[in-house]
């Protein structure tokens, strides 16, 4: 019987998968009306996108602005930027000037027209903020000289280097035009208001329950949205928003369910569901206090890793949790990813794991480390997938003889107890809003923030920086396998379990959105639409 | 030379042999509270279950064994697998282990310190009750699991932080019962004699009105193990108590458990069905022990 429901839930999901796989609403005529309702799991901490880092600015908020270019809502890997603000664009020969001709007919919602100065404004704001305001990006506008309004519809970056990742960059979800006129008189007033040039205007926001929007009637690009307006509810346990989608009080969360949600509202709801899944940009990683004993020493780091059964691992813990895919430094599939048969050359990614942990326990004796150590693993207090994560992380270890103890720690604390250093062996985790080498691995240079195992490195900041400035796309694949096989394998500076999987189970009305490698994409619902 | 009848009743009753007088006392526990003498075999036998844990445990109760997936109960699984295909009844084994160190560590130490302040508090009256008795009324406002996690929160969740966020909120309860009890003592003729032979405080406490509120103390200690393993299970539950991958009752409810509840409804129901036995057995044990020493309710 199981089984037969097993595979019953399998097809409803692969059907869902194959029309997934479509550009969305790219074959049915969009029907015009209706409110989307949407669960989002977290709390936006303030309005200004440009200096905070959840989801919950996002998937609110995103419908109220547009960029000046995004990454196309039809395009599954997410790595493909497209006009949004900006109608087209040049790049100079040497890769050091960009220039965007913007789009004339653009307003925001309190009816002043969208210019140069605008954008002007907007990107000094994220890459040359004033003293005292924060700009969570700022660091991955490095390459930035100076941002310049030439004429009203035309703005232009100059860059120090030329660099690859740049147009990509300029298409993130995080960088919204607010009106240069506001920031000048208020440059903190998009914190607690709301005023952009995007598809739907501000309606309300209750906290901790809801956010309003209502369509645009004046925005640029004539016929969109389809939607009359969207209702955010503001729901963070799991088992209530699960709920929310089950008793159709919802149409979608955009961020995630975890396997045994997707196949409850499957079971419950079966055609009225939609299954939408996609690798996610999101990575848990196991990093190892350099400066604590005996995680100094390489072998021991090599050790750690050569211990996990990632593929077992990948074939089990998907049925469980939100992780899948077995990858390196790249979300597996995407253009910069290193191919399946090399990645298995690395330490901790071959096939033949008897003679990985034989490997393993050699290089732990040689490090003078014995049988039965122990120590403790630090770990989020987030049930997916931390959780699930932690416990196969302690059991793969165990396989070669050590002994790990876990502490979770609670959500709010664990950021600031990575940045202290309070731990051995700590879980680290990374999600990225576009997949793209520039922006995910700046965090292992050894002056980084984020380098939180305190590895000193001068050969990974070099291959770092010529990874970015190289210019051919296959140079740069050659530089960034010589950074991966250095990070994974020589040095172990770091580990990769295993990338997250996104799985959105949403009501079939929904049309018009396409699922991406990122839960930050794809919330200007512009093009997405109710079927009847 | 006449004996006195009295005293050579005294003298038969100190020579009858210490272990006949304890059977005789179970016995007659077994046949005035036969409820309580179920739930005191079923709590000998989760103890006798969490000596031997690791003898009798089918499985390695933290060994992942993906093979055995949500294995329904079966020969090779009696009380089936969770999702990382460990032994759900192993880990019930070795989950007891949890629940007792918890319950009793932390009844235990409750008690204990309730009674001594309670105790105290009677003994020194005035101000010292006044300000002993206030203090305990700001713990008393808050209720017992608001309080636990509170502390759990800022002491963290290793297993000795646990016993003692679960500990503190019960010892005002406890004092407060003492120190009823401590009240009648203090008010008897030999604390006055103690007083008047010039023991010190100390002494008086200890010696003289600690072992006269024995019969109190053992009801808060049954009474409380039965609500500090409810406490750990909820910490756990929480994700604030014991962590994975120690087997922990509570830790079992939770996470999988009900994510799974449709499809592994086992995951959850053996936890579950643990906890309420274990807690009703303490409770019920701790009733009748009540009963048995109550003076008052001894005749019923």
């Amino acid at each position: 019987m199981q089984a037969i429901i097993s595979s019953t839930l399998a097809a409803v999901v692969a059907i869902g998968l194959l029309l997934g796989a479509q550009p969305v609403g790219a074959q049915e005529k969009p029907r015009y009306g209706g409110e989307l309702l949407f669960v989002v799991p977290s709390q936006p901490p303030s309005y200004d996108a440009h200096q905070e880092e959840t989801f919950g600015v996002i998937h609110p908020m995103a419908a109220h602005y547009s960029t000046l270019l995004r990454v196309d809502p039809f395009e599954k890997t997410g790595t493909k930027p497209i006009g949004d603000l900006a109608e087209s664009w040049t790049i100079s020969k040497d890769g050091l000037t960009y220039t965007f001709k913007l789009r004339k007919s653009v307003k925001f919602h309190d009816g002043a027209q969208m210019t140069s100065k605008d954008v002007k404004a907007s990107y000094d704001k994220i890459i040359f903020p004033p003293a005292g305001l924060k700009s969570s990006r700022k660091a991955t506008y490095g390459s930035v000289e100076a941002v310049e309004a030439v004429d009203p519809y035309t703005v232009r970056f100059r860059l120090k280097w030329p660099e690859s990742s740049f147009l990509l960059n300029l298409s993130s979800p995080w960088n919204w035009i607010y009106r240069a006129e506001t920031l000048e008189k208020d440059i903190r007033w998009y914190e607690k208001n709301v005023n952009g040039t995007g598809p739907f205007t501000f309606v309300e926001h209750v906290k901790g329950s809801h956010w309003v929007g209502k369509k645009n009637p004046d925005y640029w690009d004539k016929g969109k949205p389809y939607l009359d307006g969207y209702r955010a509810l503001f729901i963070s346990a799991s088992a209530p928003q699960v709920a929310a989608i089950r008793g159709e009080r919802a149409h979608i969360q955009f961020r995630g369910f975890s396997p045994a949600e997707r196949d409850q509202l499957v079971h419950a709801l079966g055609p009225k569901i939609t299954v939408q899944e996609s690798p996610w940009d999101c990575v848990l990683m196991v990093a190892m206090h350099h400066e604590k004993k005996p995680f100094d020493d390489k072998r021991v780091r090599r050790a750690l890793t050569l211990a996990l059964d990632r593929y077992e691992g990948s074939k089990n813990l998907s049925k469980i949790t939100i992780v899948r895919d077995v990858g390196g430094i790249q979300v597996p599939g995407t253009p910069y990813a290193t191919p399946p048969e090399e990645l298995q050359k690395v330490a901790g990614y071959g096939k033949d794991i008897n003679k990985s942990r034989a490997e393993a326990k050699r290089l732990l004796r040689e490090a003078g480390v014995p049988e039965g150590f122990s120590f403790t693993f630090k770990n989020r207090g987030i049930p997916h997938p931390y959780e699930p994560i932690g416990v196969w992380l302690i059991d793969q270890w165990r396989q070669i003889g050590l002994n790990v103890k876990q502490e979770f720690i609670e959500a709010s604390a664990y950021h600031p107890m990575l940045k202290r250093g309070d731990f051995e062996v700590a879980m680290d985790f990374a999600c990225g809003f576009i997949v793209e080498p520039d922006l995910d691995l700046g965090r292992f240079v050894s002056d980084s923030d984020a380098n939180y195992g305190k590895h000193k490195d001068k050969v990974i900041d070099e291959l770092y920086l010529k990874q970015g400035r190289a210019v051919d796309a296959e140079e740069r694949k050659k530089i960034l396998r010589q950074f991966e096989k250095r990070l994974l394998d020589e040095e172990a500076h770091i580990m990769y379990t295993l990338w997250w999987h996104r799985i959105i189970p949403h009501s079939s009305k929904v049309k018009g959105w396409t699922i991406t490698p990122a839960h930050y994409l794809n919330n200007q619902l512009d093009t997405v639409w109710l079927a009847e | 030379m006449a004996v006195n009848p009295a005293i050579e009743r005294v003298t038969d009753l100190e020579e009858v042999p210490r272990r006949s007088r304890g059977q005789a006392a179970v016995a007659d526990f077994c046949r005035r509270r036969p409820l309580g003498a179920i739930a005191a075999a079923a709590i000998l036998l989760m103890v006798a279950v969490a000596l031997a844990a690791p003898l009798i445990a089918p499985y390695d109760p933290v060994a992942v064994n993906f093979g055995a997936m949500l294995d329904a109960p079966s020969a090779a699984h009696w009380l089936g697998t969770d999702s990382f295909g460990r032994d759900v009844l192993s880990r019930l084994i070795h989950g007891s282990r949890t629940a007792l160190l918890v319950g009793f560590g932390s009844s235990i130490l409750s008690a204990t310190l309730g009674a001594l302040l309670g105790v105290a508090s009677a003994y020194f009256g005035g101000r010292v009750d006044l300000y002993l008795q206030r203090v305990m009324d700001i713990f008393l406002s808050f209720p017992l699991i608001i309080l636990a996690l509170a502390l759990v929160t800022i002491l963290g969740n290793a297993l000795p932080n646990l016993i003692t966020a679960i500990m503190i909120p019960m010892i005002p309860r406890c004092a407060l019962v003492i120190r009823s009890s401590a009240l009648s003592i203090r008010e008897m003729p030999y604390v006055d004699a103690a007083r008047a032979a010039g023991f010190g405080h100390g002494r008086i406490i200890l010696r003289h009105m600690l072992p006269n509120v024995m019969a109190p103390y053992l009801i808060m200690v049954t009474a409380f193990l039965g609500q500090a393993i409810l406490l750990e299970a909820s910490l756990s539950f929480l994700g604030l108590g014991v962590q994975e991958p120690i087997p922990a009752w509570g830790l079992m409810l939770r996470g999988a458990a009900v994510e799974f509840a449709e499809a592994a409804p086992w995951m959850a129901i053996f936890p579950g069905l643990a906890i309420s036995l274990a807690v009703f057995a303490f409770n019920l044990f701790g009733d009748s022990l009540r009963d048995a020493l109550d003076p008052r309710l001894r005749t019923q």
